[in-house]
């Protein structure tokens, strides 16, 4: 690759759009290992981590002695001797069409509450389900707070498919029941894939073993799915983090744009005191905008001396939230 | 409007740095030189922009940085007009300890975790930004971004606390601090996009150059002064080579390298087999090196 290229392949990059997603379910459904294998199949793992992998794998490893993917993100001492997730680990890995984030979660109970932060940032959930054992109640309590949280996309891998024999009506059983949990919390947006993580199978390809299936892979899957930014659509809100007030010249409040967009001279009102003014200047870090959109961080200045502070939020005057003194 | 990855990872940064401006009541931003300082200093800049650093910055000498580094910060602290606070442990400094005769960890150890702990003690910060990545090592990967540490500056890696959606939990026991990772979210590729498109200055010991190098324990060791002894056997010589990672000379490997601008380098990143901290001999002195030294209070 030559240096034009690389200007090729950073623009490529910045094209790119950004999925979040967590993998959960029960304990040792396999999610350490899923992703182990898609670090390992999408080239992410370099060669010195891979020397290291093979130490471990014979030191603690789980697998006789082979690569056990699953050490590549059981990252604290604690969890590698005990072969166990404690807590949320977030990786990075690519392809061409999209960059992830994704955060392993433990799947023990007594650590839920560590699978709800790396939960609470993710765009979708792989929910791994072990087809020997189906629907558990830990895959059903997961689901459960996927919902509550707000995500609506789920991806239910049904993994370890080389230990019931890739059977066809295995994966279609577990997908009827899962298919009905799902539907009863209010997850509407599943789809079902048959996986073996250890073996890749339906990760990043396919095999002669699930010929019967014809859905898309996992890695098809997360570079496909459609990425909603709904808050895109929605009116002007922005919780004001802190004043930036250098001298008495300049009165700016800070904060990142939770929804909608805003442009100069916009009629804007602050919550909760009610007071209204217009956005008389726009900064994205140094640099002087005429429009910003949700997910970016600004500096606001407006035309009237009014008072805002930390707390406070700037929403459309047009399109306020409703306000209410009770439930 | 779409925002591109590194567009989302500016804003959380800067999100991140105001928030603990906006909640704590004497944060410091604790500078490394590094090219992930570089970028969390600009991020810093543009947060609090048009007002000056509401923070002061903290250096943690261990007196054995590259020459270079220590004549980029001084160049940078005076640039931007920063406060910059320049500390070293002063028994470690009377007692003459340095990684060639009390090898890696005592060094680390004494120069840098007990050092930062004294400082953050002595100055009183109650939160520190780190440039950490959660890419660049797996007990990283673990931690949080507003992370709690005991009045020991200890972490414990099972008693972290729920960090849901944007809401960071600044709240502290006395004594407790606060360890802060603006940049948890960003990989070595962003950084040096970040760094290409923004015209960053970084340290040029990341950029190929002919110099004189040492190879020892497996490693490029640049000879960075005439502290370094020369075993026999080991004769110096000119390289090509670059730094993937700074820290202290004589435990900072450099590679052979031809990349001597960022697009350069960033070519070279993808194609390389071998990660970032590959070259960072204080990362293998022990299993679990990382974690033990995060544990001890390392940042």
């Amino acid at each position: 690759m030559s240096s034009p290229d690389v200007e090729t392949y950073l623009r490529t990059q910045e094209r790119r759009s950004l999925l979040r997603f967590i993998t959960c379910g029960s304990v040792d459904d396999g999610k350490s290992t899923l992703i182990g294998r898609l670090l390992y199949d999408s080239k992410m793992v370099f060669e010195d981590q891979l020397a290291a992998l093979a130490v471990d794998s014979k030191k603690v490893g789980t697998r006789g002695g082979d690569l056990d993917f699953a050490l590549l993100v059981d990252g604290l001492s604690a969890e590698r001797e005990q072969g166990i997730t404690i807590d949320v680990a977030y990786r990075f890995f690519s392809t061409d069409k999209r960059h992830f984030i994704v955060a392993d979660t433990p799947g023990h109970e007594q650590y839920t509450r560590n699978m709800v932060t790396g939960a609470s940032t993710a765009d979708l959930a792989v929910i791994l389900i072990d087809a020997r054992k189906g629907v558990l109640t830990q895959t059903r309590r997961h689901s459960f707070i996927v919902a509550l949280l707000g995500i609506r996309r789920v991806v239910a891998a049904i993994n370890k498919m080389d230990l019931v024999d890739y059977s066809r009506g295995v994966f279609n059983q577990i997908q009827r029941d899962y298919d009905e949990c799902a539907a009863r919390i209010g997850l509407t947006d599943v789809t079902c894939i048959p996986v073996s993580a250890i073996h890749g199978h339906n990760i990043a390809a396919r095999g002669p073993e699930m010929s019967w299936y014809d859905g898309p892979t996992l890695f098809e899957q997360l570079e496909s799915v459609e990425i909603g930014h709904e808050e895109a659509s929605r009116p002007f809100r922005m919780p004001v983090q802190w004043t930036n007030r250098p001298d008495s010249t300049f009165r700016g409040s800070a904060g990142l744009i939770v929804s909608g967009a805003v442009r100069l001279d916009d009629p804007v009102r602050i919550l909760p005191s009610g007071s209204d003014s217009r956005v008389a200047r726009i900064l994205v870090g140094d640099r002087d905008v005429d429009t910003a959109a949700s997910g970016q961080s600004v500096t606001v200045t407006l035309t009237d001396d009014v008072d805002v502070s930390r707390g406070d939020v700037l929403v459309a005057r047009d399109a306020p939230p409703s306000v209410a003194g009770r439930w | 409007m779409t925002l591109t990855v590194l567009q989302r990872l500016e804003a959380e940064s800067m999100h991140i740095m105001r928030e603990v401006v906006a909640e704590c009541e004497r944060p410091v931003m604790l500078y490394s030189i590094g090219k992930d300082s570089s970028v969390m200093l600009h991020l810093a800049m543009k947060a609090f922009y048009p007002a000056k650093l509401p923070f002061p910055l903290l250096h943690i000498d261990t007196t054995w940085k590259f020459r270079e580094m220590i004549a980029f910060r001084d160049a940078t602290a005076k640039r931007l007009g920063l406060d910059l606070h320049v500390y070293v442990n002063p028994e470690g400094l009377k007692m003459g300890i340095n990684p060639f005769t009390h090898g890696s960890a005592l060094h680390t150890d004494v120069m840098k975790t007990q050092a930062l702990k004294q400082a953050l003690d002595a100055y009183g910060f109650d939160s520190a930004f780190g440039g950490a990545r959660r890419d660049e090592e797996r007990s990283r990967a673990k931690e949080r971004v507003f992370s709690i540490r005991s009045a020991q500056h200890q972490w414990d890696p099972k008693q972290q606390r729920p960090e849901l959606w944007r809401l960071y939990n600044t709240r502290k026991r006395k004594g407790e601090s606060l360890r802060v990772f603006p940049l948890s979210n960003w990989t070595e590729i962003d950084v040096w996009h970040y760094i290409h498109l923004e015209s960053i200055p970084v340290v040029p010991l990341y950029f190929a150059k002919p110099r004189p190098v040492v190879w020892r324990d497996g490693a490029w060791i640049l000879v960075d002064d005439d502290r370094m002894p020369i075993g026999p056997g080991e004769a110096p010589e000119m390289r090509e080579v670059r730094f993937r990672t700074l820290g202290c000379y004589p435990l900072s490997g450099a590679i052979d390298s031809r990349a001597a601008t960022v697009p350069a380098i960033i070519q070279e990143i993808l194609q390389t087999r071998l990660s970032e901290r590959q070259g960072r001999m204080i990362d293998h002195d022990q299993s679990a090196s990382m974690e033990k030294k995060k544990v001890d209070g390392y940042f």
